[in-house]
C-alpha cells in the first residue's frame, strides 16, 4: 500500500496510523497524547493533518488516522498550521510554564496568548497518557472524572490513590511535569496522587529498591521469580556469578 | 387490557389481533380518549383523566375511557376526544375538569358541547391499510375534520401515524391500524431485499448526520461478526426538541417492529434502546410494549414462524448529551463514561462490545414499517431530490401554535411558521433555530427555504433531529449564540483539547460581548477560535458546536457589533446593555404594561400614553411581552 | 446504607447491557446519592475497577456523591424555555426557595437543579419537581406549586 504524504509518494509497512508512516518518514508531526506503547486516544489534536483526496476530506488526528491505498495527507498545509497554533494558544491559557508547551509554542511560531487562563492554576494538560498507563502497565490507580471544563485525572473520590503500586509509569509519561515521585527514606510518595508507599530494600545489600507493592505485583504477573526483591546492581551481581558458575 | 395470549404466528392470528384492536379503537358504546402524553400530563390531563374515571363511575355510564398519546397540538392540551357510536368524534381542546364534566353531562342528554370544541372528525384513514373507517355520515356545512384545520392541514403523518390515535399500551390498537403486517411481510423477503427497499426509499437517518439509512444497514449486514446488534438513539439531547419522546410515549410499537425489520435485514438477534432517563413515561412505554410484544410473540424466538428471534432491551441514559454521539453511547451501554472516540471504526464494523451494531435514530425506525409495506416508490414521492419521506420537528418557541408537527420534506419554512405555526402573533419573526446546539439561526429572509437536509446545510444550519425553535425581535442574536455554548462547554466531554478549552474561551467571549466588556477585536478572536473548533474537535460535538455563532455572525453581524461598539443590546435582553423606554407613538394607553409590572414602573391613565420610570425597572420583560402594540422599546443606557 | 440491599439491586441487573448504569441508577434513587462504600460493592462483585465507577459517578448528570434534597426541582434550560423565560423562572424559585441551582436546602428537602430539555417544550417555560412536569408557569405561581410541595401535596 501506499499513501501521498506532502506530494511525496511513501510505502506503508504495516503501520497502523498515518502518524507512524510519517515520523518513519522522518516528517515532524507534534503530539501530545501519544505514546508507542499505548493505545490511540486522539485527545490534544496537535497531529491533525488535512486529508485532500483518498478519505474524508478535511482535518483530522493523524494518530488514529489509518492508512489507505490512495490517501492524499499534507501534515503542514497552512489551514493545518493556523489550527495548530490556535491549539497551541489554548493550551497556554492553562499551563503557561511548561516548558515542553513552550518549547511546542516556539516551534509552531506561537507569539501571542490571547486566552484567558482558568482561576485555580492547572498543570495537567488532560492528554490522558497516565491514565492509559496505569490501566496498560500499572494498576488502573488513576483515571479521568467529572466532564467539560471540570474533567480531571484523579484517584476514586479524590482520594488517597489506595490502588496506587507506586511503579511510576506515570511520572514517565506526563509531557508537562504535573506527575511527581519522591522517595525519602522507606517512603515513596507520588503527587497528585496522594500516594504514599512503603518501599523495599534489596534482599542483597539493603538498598532501597522499589514500593513494595510494585513488587508484589510484579510477582503476580512476572514467572521468572529469580531475581525478586535485587536491586539492578544486585541483580546483574547474581546473574554475572551465575554465568561464571555455568562457564 | 388485553383478551387473548395466543401467540401470533400467522395472518389469521393477525388479523384476530386487529379485530380485537378494533373493537376498543371503535367500541360500540361512547369512548372518551385523553391525550396523556407528558405534554397532556403538563397541561393537567392527569387530573382531567382522573375526574373522568370518577364521574363515569359515580354516574354508571356506559362509557369507556382509554389514554392516548400525543396528537401533536401540544398547546392545545389536554386533548380530550369524544366518540359516540354512529356520530363524528369530538376533540375537544384544553380541558379542565368543568369542561370534562360538561361533556359527560353531553353524553348523558346526547348532545356534546362545543365549548371548547376544535374539530369534528367524520373518517379515519389507516396509512398502512389504505382503509378509511367512516364514523359518521357527511360533515355538515362548516364543519371541520382535522384536516381542515391549519394546524393539521398541511401535514402528512407517516412516523407519528398512530400517536393520539391508538392507546400506546394496547399492542392490539396499533395492529389494527396495521402494525406488524410489516414485520410479517419483512420476514418472507430476503434480507437482501429488504435492505435494497429501505436503500430504494432514499430514507436517511433522523437523529441529524442524516445519513443514508439502507448503506448503513448493508455496511453492518456486510460486516463480519458473530452477534450483531441495532441500537435505537433514543437519547434525544437537542434542548428543545421532543419528537422521539413523542413516539415513544405514543407509539412504542413502531419502533420496536422497525428494529425487528432491521435485526432480521442485518442479522441481530439483539436491540437495545437507549432512552434518557429524563423521559420516564417513555421508558415505562416501551417496556410494557416490549412486555407485550414478547407475550404474542412477535418479540421473541422463532418470529411469525420464521426461524428469526429478536429481543430488544432498554437502557436509560444517566443525563449527558454528548451520549447521543454513536461512540459515546455505546461507551455508556457498555458502563462507561461516554466518551466518544475516533471513527474509523465505525459501529457498522466495531460497535457494542466491539461487535457490528447499527445505529438509528427513534423516527428512522418508525419509517421503517410503511416503507416496508407501502414501497419504496412510495416513500420516494414525498420530498425533494435528495431528502425524501416527511420529517417530523418540534415547533416552539415564540409561535402561536407549539406542537410537534410532521410535514413532507421540501415544504417551506414559511408554510410551517405561517400556516402551521399560526405566525408569531404581532411580534415579528428573526430567525428560525434548528438542529439545536449543533445547528444554527436560519434568519427570517430565508423564510422560503424548503425543508431539505442540503438547502438547511447551505443556510449555514441543519436538518438536526427536528428541534424548531421560533425567534422573534424580542430575542437577541448574541444570547442566544452564548447560551449554545454555554450548553455546549457544560456538554462537552472533556476528552479533547479544542472543544474541552476552545468551548469555554468561546463562551468567554461571547459573556464579555453579552456584558459589553469586548473590543472588536475579539470578533476575530472568536471566529479564528470557532473555525479551530470546528476543524479540529474529536467528535461530532465539538466539531458543530461553532455553528450557533458562526451562523449569527453570519446573519446578525450588526448585532454583535451593537453589543461592543455601542454597548447596546438593541432586542432588549443583555440586561447591562439597555434600558427599556416606552415609545410614545406606539403606545395606545391600554394599560397592560402597567398591570403587570411588579415593580410599579410603570406610571400613566388609561387611554393616554404610558410612562415608564427606567430607574426602577428591572428588565423582567414581563411589559414586553404584554404589550400588543410592541410599544416597549429597548433603547441604549444614558452614560 | 445497607450491604444486602445494595446486592439485591445489583442481583436485580444481569443483563449486560446498561448494567453499571442501571445499578448506579437504583443506587442514587434509593440513598440519593451514591455511597462510596456502595460503589466498593459494586466494584468487588461485578469485577470493575473502582476508578471506572468514580468516573461513571462524576460523568453523568443523574448521578451525585452528594445526597441530593427530598424533592428534585428540576428547571428546564432548554432552548424553548430559555427563549420564553426560563431565568426569571429560575430566579424566582432560588428566591423563593432560598438556595442556588445545583444546591440542597440545609434541611435536605429541596434540590434545585438546572436541567437541559424536559421535552416538554412546546408548554415552555417548564419545570419537574420529582418527575412531574409543570408547564407554562408564570413566576408568580412559584409560591403556590412550593407550598403544594411542602404541604406534602405535590404528588
Ligand atoms: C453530540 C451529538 C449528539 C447526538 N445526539 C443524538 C440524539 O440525541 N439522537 C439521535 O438520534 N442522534 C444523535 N446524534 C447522531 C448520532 O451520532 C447518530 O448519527 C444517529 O443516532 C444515527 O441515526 P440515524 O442515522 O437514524 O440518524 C448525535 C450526534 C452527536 C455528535
Ligand atoms: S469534541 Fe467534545 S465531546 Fe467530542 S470528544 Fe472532543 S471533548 Fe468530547
Ligand atoms: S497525538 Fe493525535 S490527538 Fe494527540
Ligand atoms: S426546552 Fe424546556 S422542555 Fe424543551
Amino acid at each position: 500500500m501506499e499513501i501521498t504524504l506532502n506530494g511525496k509518494s511513501v510505502p506503508v509497512q504495516g503501520e497502523a496510523t498515518v502518524l507512524e508512516v510519517a515520523r518513519r518518514e522522518g516528517i515532524w508531526i507534534p503530539t501530545l497524547c501519544h505514546h508507542p506503547g499505548l493505545p490511540p486516544y486522539g485527545a490534544c489534536r496537535l497531529c491533525i493533518v488535512e486529508v485532500k483526496a483518498g478519505g474524508r476530506q478535511g482535518l483530522t488526528a493523524s494518530c488514529t488516522l489509518p492508512p489507505a491505498e490512495g490517501l492524499v495527507v499534507e501534515t503542514d498545509s497552512p489551514r493545518v498550521r493556523e489550527r495548530r497554533k490556535v491549539l497551541v494558544q489554548l493550551l497556554l491559557a492553562v499551563v503557561r510554564d511548561a516548558p515542553e508547551i513552550r518549547e511546542l509554542a516556539r516551534r509552531l511560531g506561537v507569539e501571542k496568548a490571547p486566552f484567558k487562563p482558568p482561576e485555580e492554576k492547572r498543570e495537567c494538560i488532560l492528554c490522558g497518557l497516565c491514565v492509559r498507563v496505569c490501566e496498560t502497565a500499572g494498576n488502573s490507580a488513576i483515571g479521568f472524572a467529572f466532564r467539560g471544563s471540570q474533567r480531571r485525572v484523579s484517584p476514586p473520590f479524590g482520594k488517597a490513590a489506595a490502588d496506587c503500586i507506586g511503579c511510576r509509569a506515570c511520572a514517565k509519561v506526563c509531557p508537562t511535569g504535573a506527575v511527581r515521585f519522591e522517595q525519602a527514606g522507606d517512603r515513596l510518595t507520588g503527587e497528585p496522587w496522594q500516594a504514599d508507599l512503603q518501599v523495599a530494600r534489596c534482599t542483597s545489600c539493603g538498598r532501597p529498591l522499589a514500593a513494595r507493592l510494585l513488587l508484589d505485583f510484579a510477582r503476580k504477573k512476572v514467572v521468572c521469580s529469580d531475581f525478586e526483591g535485587l536491586c539492578p546492581a544486585c541483580r546483574r551481581r547474581k546473574v554475572a556469578r551465575s554465568v561464571k558458575r555455568r562457564g | 387490557m388485553e383478551g387473548g395470549r395466543r401467540p401470533v404466528r400467522n395472518a389469521v392470528d393477525l388479523e384476530q389481533l386487529k379485530q380485537q384492536g378494533l373493537s376498543t379503537l371503535y367500541p360500540r358504546r361512547t369512548k372518551i380518549a385523553v391525550g396523556m402524553a407528558t405534554c397532556g400530563r403538563a397541561a393537567g390531563a392527569g387530573q382531567v383523566f382522573a375526574c373522568l374515571r370518577e364521574e363515569i363511575f359515580k354516574r354508571g355510564l356506559d362509557v369507556g375511557l382509554s389514554a392516548t398519546g400525543c396528537l401533536g397540538f401540544c398547546q392545545q392540551e389536554p386533548l380530550v376526544s369524544v366518540q359516540c357510536p354512529g356520530r363524528p368524534r369530538y376533540i375537544y381542546s384544553r380541558v379542565g375538569p368543568e369542561l370534562a364534566l360538561q361533556i359527560l353531562d353531553g353524553i348523558a342528554g346526547e348532545c356534546l358541547p362545543e365549548r371548547g370544541l376544535f374539530a369534528r372528525v367524520y373518517e379515519d384513514q389507516i396509512l398502512l391499510t389504505g382503509e378509511r373507517v367512516k364514523l359518521a355520515e357527511q360533515p355538515r356545512e362548516g364543519d371541520a375534520g382535522l384536516e381542515q384545520v391549519p394546524f393539521f392541514a398541511p401535514q402528512v403523518k407517516v412516523a407519528t401515524r398512530n400517536c393520539g390515535f391508538v392507546d400506546p399500551g394496547s399492542i392490539a390498537e396499533y395492529t389494527a391500524r396495521g402494525g406488524y403486517l410489516a414485520l410479517r411481510k419483512a420476514l418472507l423477503m430476503k434480507p437482501e431485499e429488504i435492505i435494497e427497499e429501505i436503500t430504494r426509499s432514499g430514507l436517511r437517518g433522523r437523529g441529524g448526520g442524516g445519513f443514508p439509512t439502507g448503506r448503513k444497514w448493508l455496511l453492518t449486514r456486510e460486516a463480519s461478526g458473530e452477534e450483531k446488534y441495532v441500537i435505537c438513539n433514543a437519547d434525544e439531547g437537542d434542548p428543545g426538541a421532543y419528537m422521539d419522546r413523542s413516539i415513544l410515549e405514543g407509539d412504542p410499537h413502531a419502533v420496536l417492529e422497525g428494529m425487528a425489520i432491521g435485526g432480521y435485514a442485518i442479522g441481530a438477534k439483539k436491540g437495545i434502546i437507549y432512552v434518557r432517563a429524563e423521559y420516564p413515561l417513555a421508558v415505562a412505554a416501551i417496556q410494557e410494549a416490549i412486555r407485550q410484544a414478547e407475550e404474542y410473540g412477535l418479540l421473541g424466538d422463532d418470529i411469525f414462524g420464521s426461524g428469526f428471534s429478536f429481543r430488544i432491551a432498554v437502557v436509560k441514559g444517566q443525563g449527558a448529551f454528548v451520549c447521543g454521539e454513536e461512540t459515546a453511547l455505546i461507551a455508556a451501554i457498555e458502563g462507561k463514561m461516554g466518551e466518544p472516540r475516533p471513527r474509523p471504526p465505525y459501529p457498522a464494523r466495531q460497535g457494542l462490545w466491539g461487535s457490528p451494531t447499527c445505529i438509528n435514530n427513534v423516527e428512522t425506525w418508525a419509517n421503517i414499517s410503511p416503507i416496508v409495506v407501502l414501497g419504496s416508490e412510495w416513500f420516494a414521492g414525498m420530498g425533494t431530490e435528495t431528502s425524501k419521506g416527511t420529517k417530523v420537528f418540534s415547533l416552539v418557541g415564540n409561535i402561536r401554535n407549539n406542537g410537534l408537527i410532521e410535514v413532507p420534506m421540501g415544504t417551506t419554512l414559511r408554510r410551517i411558521v405561517y400556516e402551521i405555526g399560526g405566525g408569531t402573533g404581532h411580534f415579528e419573526l428573526k430567525a428560525l433555530q434548528t438542529g439545536g446546539p449543533s445547528g444554527g439561526c436560519i434568519p427570517a429572509d430565508l423564510i422560503d427555504l424548503p425543508v431539505d437536509y442540503e438547502a438547511l446545510t447551505g443556510a449555514g444550519s441543519i436538518m438536526g433531529s427536528g428541534g424548531m425553535v421560533v425567534m422573534d425581535e424580542r430575542s437577541c442574536m448574541v444570547d442566544v449564540a452564548r447560551f449554545f455554548l454555554g450548553f455546549t462547554a457544560a456538554e462537552s466531554c472533556g476528552k479533547c483539547l479544542p472543544c474541552r478549552e476552545g468551548t469555554g474561551q468561546m463562551l468567554e467571549i461571547l459573556d464579555r460581548i453579552c456584558a459589553g466588556r469586548a473590543e472588536m477585536s475579539d470578533l476575530e478572536l472568536l471566529e479564528e477560535l470557532a473555525r479551530t473548533v470546528q476543524d479540529t474537535s474529536l467528535c461530532g460535538l465539538g466539531q458543530t458546536a461553532p455553528s450557533p455563532v458562526l451562523s449569527t455572525l453570519r446573519y446578525f453581524r450588526s448585532e454583535y457589533e451593537a453589543h461592543i461598539r455601542d454597548r447596546f443590546c438593541p432586542a432588549g435582553v443583555c440586561t447591562d446593555l439597555f434600558r427599556f423606554v416606552i415609545d410614545e407613538e406606539k403606545c395606545q394607553g391600554c394599560g397592560r404594561c402597567a398591570r403587570v409590572c411588579p415593580q410599579e414602573a410603570i406610571t400613566g391613565e388609561k387611554g393616554d400614553k404610558y410612562h415608564m420610570d427606567s430607574g426602577r425597572c428591572v428588565k423582567c420583560r414581563a411589559c414586553l411581552d404584554a404589550c400588543r402594540y410592541r410599544a416597549i422599546k429597548a433603547v441604549p443606557r444614558e452614560v | 446504607m445497607n450491604t444486602a440491599e445494595v446486592r439485591e439491586i445489583i442481583a436485580r441487573h444481569p443483563e449486560p447491557e446498561g448494567r453499571v448504569a442501571a445499578i448506579l441508577e437504583e443506587i442514587q434513587k434509593k440513598y440519593r446519592h451514591l455511597p462510596e462504600e456502595a460503589l466498593r460493592i459494586v466494584s468487588g462483585e461485578l469485577g470493575v475497577s473502582l476508578t471506572r465507577l468514580y468516573g461513571v459517578a462524576t460523568f453523568y448528570a443523574a448521578f451525585s456523591l452528594e445526597p441530593k434534597g427530598e424533592h428534585l426541582i428540576s428547571i428546564c434550560h432548554g432552548t424553548a424555555c430559555h427563549v420564553k423565560g426560563a431565568k426569571n423562572l429560575a430566579e424566582r424559585w432560588e428566591r423563593e426557595v432560598g438556595i442556588k441551582e445545583g444546591q440542597t436546602t440545609a434541611d435536605g428537602m429541596f434540590t434545585l437543579e438546572a436541567v437541559r430539555c424536559l421535552g416538554c417544550c412546546s408548554l415552555a417555560p417548564v419545570f419537574s419537581i420529582d418527575g412531574k412536569t409543570y408547564g407554562g408557569v408564570k413566576p408568580d405561581q412559584v409560591p403556590e406549586v412550593l407550598g403544594e410541595w411542602k404541604g406534602g401535596g405535590g404528588r
